[in-house]
């Protein structure tokens, strides 16, 4: 290493400087690193770091103390005989002991202090006979519980198996807690004496218990499917309950939210959000969402706002081009209760007027397909079930719908006739799935043609919440 | 033995607030909120260019001090005291400043109202919208905006009070149509006990007022509604025409 200074140039002397200034004991050592042998460490090591102290002083005094005490005594192990007070049995037992100067430790095995046990309550036949007489539970079943018990120290899930007949875990519990405290009291001289006492102060409940072990068992089995909806109900829920507590229709408005929610993607939740026809502004039609005070406009564009997520943030904005097209202000200036409902109307109106752009433009696409290939296979209209693209994203032209006053559907004007093949009637399974969501607004759109297609043909299917029978008592046509 | 917690499902929620409310009923307080600004002329001070004032009015120009109990503007920063109470009708301030900012207006209703205080906000207009010749100090910018309290549900006793309060409009949910209240002068609310009333039919700047009526609002809207309805009556004839002919293609294709 010296040899290494002196190609890179630097002197012996020169680096002892800042980091060696905090070992006192050193520094003076530096320079002489080859001629003197430090204590402790070896003349080699030492040249190896390079004549440089480490940073970290040993530890030297430490060291040097615990050897002179060792020096000055004689340490030896013996082979010797020990007795544990843990120990019930009079088994002897040997051990290395380490003897100091030949006096070896006295005192109790050192572990024997870790030997707790649990204080078990016992009873004495009298008192069994007197305070403890169950119909589930004969003498000798309560006596080898009250043993295994002390046997294992409480532990019921080892007791449980080792219990003839076998008994559940909430059983023995209760069994054994009950008897204990009856014990307790009976002995107690006063109540209050053993008012304190953890067995009299918390009772064992065995019905919660099994109940809480069961809805445990059942959370810990649910797939992650199940979570994500109970969690979206349960959010719901706590909506509703928090906000309006004392009214009694936004309790319906709870169990209806709770259960169909719980159906495997049920469309029919927020029910009344977009209730369409005849919307008027009030709470009960809201749903869990009214605050108790707000001003009426906050309350528009909050109504408003929730039916986006049924309909879609690009039919929203469709709608406000149409209103505006119509010379009707977006947000009304002057928003009294009057104004408000008439709004909503009109965009509800609005809406299902678009919706009908689209079935005539389908409509029209499914004639000429058919002229030009009259035993095309027409496929299914391509709606996704999910809701937020419930209207469909089908930007066709159709001249017919283009002759109606302020035409929305601005997208290509080049009449194109080339479309996909579709399976049999489109509109059945766009009805179905739009039935799902409200059935009111079926018979606005579509024909009675139509409708009568769905109710025999494929009614039946979706009849869960009773739609069908509404409208099975109408005979529109027969096919 | 401590009974644990069975989980969210099972937890039980505080249900709220032992008020007596009086369902169905929907109390709506037409109110009108804005700015008014003067322009002070050529000699008044850079700083000081425009005098404005910013206030909460009922639309019917009756007294508000029966619902409201104090209204907090809160103004730019660069006002010293920016939050500005003022509890008593009417509620407005008055201030002088040469910039627009928005101004953060919070309603605070009274005790037995049970509300958290409504929060507004106004943008304060000082410049004409066309930016036409000179400003004239005598005719000032004024920005309103029309809006109402809806109150779902009042507590009993607020009701009960407001009975006789002619601004207010009272709606049932059940009933068909809205139950106007009595006009009745004789009530005696501490507001009224005072000498000034707090009404703004009087106003200084009264002659100012814009009026929002909703009469223009709903005949737009009614044109609108017929258009459309025509439209879908139109849209729905002719999905039958081509739901037709669909059927007549097909059955003479299979045939």
């Amino acid at each position: 290493m010296a040899d290494a200074k002196e190609i890179l140039g630097l002197s012996k002397g020169s680096l002892p400087g800042g980091p060696l200034a905090a070992v006192d004991k050193r520094t003076s050592r530096a320079p002489k690193e080859a001629s003197k042998k430090p204590e402790g460490v070896s003349r080699e090591v030492y040249a190896l770091t390079g004549g440089l102290p480490p940073v970290i002083p040993t530890v030297e005094q430490a060291a040097s103390k615990r050897r002179n005490v060792l020096q000055s005594q004689k340490v030896s192990w013996q082979w010797l005989p020990f007795t544990s007070s843990a120990r019930t049995d009079n088994l002897q037992l040997y051990h290395w002991v380490r003897a100091v100067d030949e006096v070896a430790p006295t005192g109790d095995y050192s572990f024997a202090k870790y030997n707790k046990s649990v204080e078990i309550v016992r009873y004495t036949n009298e008192e069994y006979n007197k305070h403890l007489l169950d119909m589930n539970w004969t003498r000798q079943e309560t006596d080898q519980l009250f043993d295994l018990c002390e046997q294992f120290d409480l532990r019921f899930i080892i007791i449980a198996d080792r219990i003839t007949p076998p008994r559940s875990v909430e059983e023995l519990k209760n069994r054994y807690y009950s008897a204990a405290k009856t014990i307790i009291l009976a002995r107690a001289a006063m109540p209050e004496d053993v008012a304190d006492h953890t067995l009299v102060k918390d009772t064992y409940n065995m019905q919660h218990e099994v109940e809480r072990k069961r809805s445990l068992g059942f959370m810990l089995s649910q797939s992650r499917q199940q979570e994500r909806e109970d969690a979206e109900a349960e959010d719901e829920t706590e909506l509703a309950t928090t906000v309006l507590a004392s009214s009694a229709s936004m309790v319906d408005q709870i169990d209806k939210s709770s259960q169909t929610t719980t159906r495997a993607s049920s469309p029919l939740s927020l029910p009344n959000t977009v209730a369409i026809g005849g919307l008027v502004v009030t709470a009960g039609g809201n749903g869990p969402h009214v605050p108790q005070v707000c001003l009426r406009s906050a309350l528009l564009t909050q109504m408003i706002h929730s039916t986006v997520t049924s309909i879609g943030a690009r039919t929203i904005k469709r709608v406000d081009q149409a209103l505006e097209n119509l010379g009707v202000h977006v947000k009304p200036k002057v928003p009294t209760q009057a104004v408000c409902a008439q709004h909503m109307e009109l965009r509800n109106e609005v809406l299902i007027s678009l919706n009908l752009q689209k079935q005539v433009q389908w409509k029209e696409t499914e004639v000429s397909v058919l002229h030009d290939n009259p035993y095309a296979d027409i496929p299914p209209t391509p709606t996704t079930p999910k809701r937020a693209q419930r209207g469909s994203d089908h930007e066709r032209v159709s001249i017919r719908a283009a002759t109606l006053g302020p035409d929305v559907d601005t997208g290509e004007r080049s009449g194109k006739r080339e479309h996909k093949r579709k399976a049999n009637d489109p509109p059945i399974l766009e009805l179905t799935y739009i039935g799902m969501n409200n059935f009111q607004l079926i018979c606005a759109i579509f024909s009675p043609i139509g409708l009568a297609q769905f109710c025999i043909q494929l009614a039946p299917k979706f009849d869960k919440a009773g739609f069908f029978q509404q409208y099975s008592s109408r005979k529109y046509w027969q096919p | 033995m401590p009974q644990a917690v069975v989980g969210k499902k099972y937890g039980i929620k505080q249900m709220e607030n032992a008020i007596k409310r009086v369902k169905d009923i929907e109390i709506s307080v037409p109110i009108v909120y804005g700015t008014i600004s003067f322009w002070l002329g050529k000699k008044a001070d850079e700083l000081h260019s425009h005098k404005w004032t910013v206030y909460v009015r009922s639309a019917a120009n009756e007294d508000l001090c029966v619902v409201i109990k104090k209204v907090v503007f809160q103004l730019h920063p660069s006002f010293n005291n920016p939050t500005r109470v003022v509890e008593a009708a009417p509620f407005e301030l008055n201030e002088s400043g040469w910039g627009e900012f928005e101004i953060g207006i919070t309603v605070f209703f009274h005790g037995d109202v049970g509300e958290k205080p409504l929060e507004l906000f106004h943008h304060l207009k000082l410049y004409p919208v066309d930016e036409s010749g000179p400003q004239s100090t005598k005719k000032p910018v004024v920005m309103e905006a029309y809006d109402e309290i809806v109150f779902n549900e009042p507590p009993e006793a607020f009701f009960a009070r407001l009975r006789n309060y002619p601004a207010a409009v009272v709606s049932s949910h059940t009933a068909s149509g809205t139950v106007h209240l009595s006009a009745d002068a004789a009530v005696s609310t501490e507001c009224m006990n005072e000498k000034r009333s707090g009404d703004t039919k009087d106003h200084p700047l009264g002659q100012w007022f814009l009026k929002h009526s909703e009469a223009d609002e709903l005949s737009s809207i009614a044109a609108a509604r017929q258009q459309v309805q025509s439209q879908i009556m139109k849209l729905k004839q002719d999905l039958d025409v081509l739901e037709t002919e669909v059927l007549q293609l097909k059955s003479s294709a299979r045939a």
